[in-house]
């Protein structure tokens, strides 16, 4: 049963990671650092609003954010895995991570969708 | 016999057939290979972080102009700013050794010869600029 599962996994993992990987940086350093410390203006509310209401930006917004956190339950489930030698809660942990990449999509698309 | 010894992955606390050595669980501190492995790991940590953060960005700006000042001024707490420049270095470390992986897991061939692997970095970096200027441009324009 597990062994089935498991390249889905792996793929999202892989999804993710590429996603993470080209987009993460460049978002995280304009909106996390550049604009709050000066270095660039924010955004105007009305062009914010219309970015994150444009069907593309939601889709793009929704397939990044879902895929990072599928991304992040599976190299974390190996990580306490390897990293913290919890071998025996093997189960628990994939339960946990996964179980949060799905509830954390779950909340992108709820959010998104009601924007 | 092979069987009874593969038949069983799960942990059990003590089996009487073999013995297993404890492994601590900090024994990646004392390599800094393994210190790297761990922390190219624990980016994952940093990105879903940031996924969490970007979600709450967009509740922002979809409750309106106040609720998106509001989160702007978070964002400019010495908190915040500290969390985010941790979470770069992280979410930076993570691209690179993913993009440095990249020839590992996708095998090109052009005609019958294949893609060198310093090609297929090469290319991942080109993208990761342009798609980061391409963000920067639809962001900020």
């Amino acid at each position: 049963m597990k062994k089935t599962i498991e390249p889905f996994w792996w793929g999202l993992f892989g999804a993710g990671g590429t996603c993470a990987a080209f987009f993460i940086p460049v978002l995280l350093f304009l909106n996390g650092l550049a604009i709050p410390l000066g270095w660039i203006q924010p955004p105007a509310f009305e062009h914010m609003f219309n970015l994150v209401t444009h069907p593309l930006t939601r889709l793009f917004l929704f397939v990044v954010i879902s895929l990072s956190f599928f991304h992040w339950a599976h190299r974390f489930r190996f990580t306490l895995y390897d990293g913290l030698q919890l071998k025996h809660l093997n189960q628990l942990i994939a339960v946990l991570t996964y179980g949060s990449a799905i509830v954390g999509t779950l909340i992108a698309a709820f959010t998104l969708w009601n924007i | 016999m092979e069987e009874t010894v593969n038949r069983n992955p799960l942990y059990t606390k003590y089996h009487p057939k073999w013995y297993r050595a404890r492994i601590p669980i900090f024994w990646w501190v004392h390599k800094v290979p393994h210190i790297r492995f761990i922390a190219r790991e624990l980016t994952s940590v940093a990105v879903a972080l940031y996924a969490c953060i970007l979600l709450f960005q967009i509740s922002a700006v979809a409750d309106g102009p106040e609720a998106y000042l509001r989160f702007l001024a978070w964002l400019k707490t010495p908190f915040s700013v500290l969390l985010h420049a941790v979470a770069f270095l992280f979410v930076l470390f993570h691209s690179i050794t993913w993009f440095n992986l990249a020839p590992k897991a996708l095998v090109v061939s052009l005609g019958n010869k294949p893609v060198p692997p310093a090609a297929i970095v090469a290319l991942n970096y080109a993208a990761w600029v342009i798609l980061s200027l391409g963000i920067s441009w639809i962001l900020l324009k």
